[in-house]
């Protein structure tokens, strides 16, 4: 595995530099080990790619989103207004994410605060890059043959329309993507939208990522793709519940096209 | 003479009664907080068209949806039919436009009487659905008592307008046969094409003076069966067939994962963060009475929240896709709908009674719905996606939160823990800011 090259915006306009794009880690991906994981695949991916990107580091703060969803239009503002202040500083054009939940916020709702940029999904800027000869998979790669499924993310597909990117990214691996019988439009949440994350659910008779896994489990797949560091956890969850963690992977679209790129 | 009086004042009182109601919905409505939704007329035509016209969202599940365009195509048409009676009752003519439009006519009854047997088989297998299948979505705890009672009995009354119909078409082609309709003085046939099996068929032995007495119990039946329609919609969820229209063109045309951004709070936090702004000096942002944070009442929602209400049909298919309400949480997006229109009700009888500015010390929040529910709730928008008219019950859920969390500060202590996280840390966990960019030299 190659060493990354992360630069962050201070270095660069140090340099006298503007980046071509900035990737916005978002807390997940800086904070939560499985998530950096996620993090680290896509750089790589940049880094194979030659992308003039760079991050902000210890500038970059909490969208706001999970206030913004429990509730609290103050906490929301405040991040949102400070991460904004940062961003026009440097002039930032475009970003990309890794994360459907800043993704949706970054492009949706900062806006109307000031803050207007191009926002991308990862799935999005990763197929931009396969499309454009920027990157190729390796012949016979690891997933060949291999079913796998993918996990509509509500952030990106609902709320946002994005359904074909990821899956189209899927298909270039080879792999036969099988669809769970709730997908696109009608995919069930994995449980952690609207704050649920950070708290314990409401009474019921079942944790809803435990729900969305049979979904999953259905398919016979041996791979549950994903596209959201939150799903990514509560999906890796449902597995173990099921103590099914040898029989099916959980993994981001990210690092599935990072290791059939072998980077 | 005296049957064109009673037709006619029944006219006048049916429409006046529905007229006076649906005043009072629009007052109700207008209850609700301003939003402009007036923008891109040519989108929200095209939304309309496709979504409550076109019944694209129907179609995500096809047995309903084609039993449905049925009754609603079927319904549409008739209308025209209606045309006639109106201007036969006042006139006490029978028939009148037959002799004018000639085979025409014939084709028209003919396409309505198709569509009353499609409407008619459409309508035995919804009340097969709720009654015999029992499918789930119909039998939830807030379907119990008038909900149940009220799809039956709308169901109940097309099965008689329908039966009104072919009794009045029937008994006339008999009467026809043996000419003693008073549509023509010579024996013949109307030729209508479902009619015209009835007649013999059904009607073919009874005598002339029976005849004429059922095809006036068809014919009156069916006027009274329209305007007791009409006038059972304003209180019942089957008012969406006129509501489903405007609801649809007034849709969200944002993207769903957009939340509205309260401008309240923005003016606040401009405030707080301007380094020259002196807040204690500061001209209030906005005129008048403060408004409440997020909703605690429906009067705190917007027009289109209420208007939402009024549109619901209770069909259930949001709380079918709701994921914490297939877990078996006590959240369903639909009661959500039903306890806003009913609070909204109450409300509004209550004030037209004892005056605008009328107190009941009810609140939508706490007396209908409750802080677990709103609480439940993941915003995934599956509600939202699903919901044939295009109704939004994940903006009400966020507007009690908001309420319940910037005016009471009540919510669920692990959700404390986080947006105080996000206040100290930038995170919503606890970890420190500085370490933000620390999985760069991790390996």
């Amino acid at each position: 595995m190659s060493t990354i090259h992360v630069p962050t915006m201070a270095e660069m306009m140090a340099q006298g530099q503007n980046p071509d794009i900035l990737f916005w880690v978002g807390c997940s991906g800086s904070f939560d080990d499985r998530a950096k994981k996620i993090t680290k695949a896509l750089v790589r991916i940049l880094n194979e790619c030659k992308v003039n990107f760079a991050v902000l580091g210890a500038e970059e703060s909490c969208t706001g989103d999970p206030a913004k969803r429990a509730g609290n239009e103050f906490t929301f503002q405040m991040q949102a207004m400070m991460n904004i202040q940062v961003l026009n500083g440097y002039k930032v054009k475009k970003i990309v994410t890794a994360c459907p939940h800043c993704f949706n916020t970054l492009k949706n709702e900062y806006p109307e605060l000031g803050g207007n940029y191009e926002v991308i999904h990862h799935t999005q800027l990763i197929q931009e890059l396969i499309n454009s000869g920027k990157l190729s998979l390796k012949d016979g790669g690891v997933f060949k043959g291999k079913k796998i499924t993918f996990h509509d993310p509500c952030y990106l597909g609902r709320a946002n329309d994005v359904y074909e990117a990821p899956r189209a990214l899927i298909e270039k691996l080879d792999a036969e993507l099988v669809e769970m019988k709730r997908c696109k439009t009608t995919g069930l949440c994995c449980g952690a939208g609207g704050a649920q994350m950070f708290k314990e659910s409401e009474k019921g008779n079942k944790e809803v990522n435990v729900e969305r896994t049979g979904d999953a489990l259905e398919t016979q797949a041996s791979i549950i793709a994903t596209g959201c560091p939150f799903c990514n956890t509560m999906m890796t969850d449902g597995v173990k519940n099921f103590n099914k963690e040898s029989e099916i992977q959980v993994l981001d679209v990210a690092e599935l096209i990072a290791s059939a790129a072998e980077l | 003479m005296i049957a064109s009086v009673i037709f006619s004042v029944l006219l006048i009182g049916g429409f006046g009664w529905f007229t006076m109601n649906i005043l009072k919905i629009r007052s109700n409505i207008l209850r609700g907080r301003d939003l402009n939704r007036n923008d891109q007329p040519k989108e929200r035509w095209k939304t309309m068209a496709l979504v409550a016209l076109g019944q694209k969202k129907m179609f995500a599940r096809p047995i309903p949806a084609l039993l449905h365009l049925g009754i609603y195509v079927a319904f549409v048409i008739t209308q025209v039919e209606l045309i006639e009676i109106i201007t036969d009752g006042i006139t006490g003519s029978h028939r009148i436009f037959m002799p004018a439009l000639g085979s025409f006519y014939t084709f028209i009854i003919s396409i309505i009487e198709i569509l009353s047997v499609a409407a008619l088989i459409a309508t035995i297998g919804f009340l097969s659905r709720r009654n015999i299948l029992k499918l789930a979505r119909f039998h939830k705890p807030e379907m119990k008592g008038f909900p149940t009672f009220d799809a039956n009995m709308i169901l109940c009354m097309e099965l008689l307008l329908v039966t009104c119909i072919f009794t009045m078409n029937g008994a006339d082609e008999a009467l026809y046969l043996q000419g003693a309709s008073h549509a023509s003085p010579e024996a013949g046939s109307f030729g209508f094409a479902i009619s015209s099996w009835i007649g013999p068929h059904l009607f073919g032995g009874f005598r002339v003076e029976t005849l004429h007495i059922l095809e006036r119990i068809g014919w009156w039946g069916h006027w009274i069966m329209v305007l007791t329609f009409l006038n059972y919609l304003p209180y019942s969820k089957h008012f969406h067939i006129l509501l489903a229209f405007p609801n649809t063109y007034y849709s969200n045309l944002e993207k769903k994962g957009k939340f509205t951004n309260m401008e309240a709070v923005t003016n606040e936090v401009k405030l707080m963060l301007d380094p020259n702004a002196e807040p204690f000096t500061a001209a209030p942002a906005t005129e008048g009475a403060p408004q409440r944070f997020g909703a605690k009442d429906v009067t705190d929602l917007t027009w289109k929240n209420l208007m939402d209400a009024y549109t619901c049909t209770e069909c259930g298919r949001c709380t079918s896709s709701c994921p914490a309400n297939i877990t078996g949480k006590k959240l369903s997006p639909r009661k959500i709908m039903m306890d806003t229109r009913d609070r909204m009700v109450e409300l509004g009888d209550a004030r037209r009674k004892n005056g605008q500015e009328y107190e009941d010390g009810k609140f939508l929040l706490g007396d209908y719905i409750s802080e677990e529910e709103v609480w439940a709730c993941t915003s995934c928008n599956a509600c939202v996606q699903e919901c044939p008219v295009n109704i939004d019950p994940l903006s009400i859920i966020i507007d009690l939160r908001r309420y319940l969390v910037m005016e009471e500060s009540k919510m669920p202590s692990e959700l404390a823990g986080m947006l105080t996280n996000i206040e100290n840390n930038g995170a919503p966990w606890q970890f420190s800011p500085a370490d933000r960019g620390k999985w760069i030299y991790e390996d």
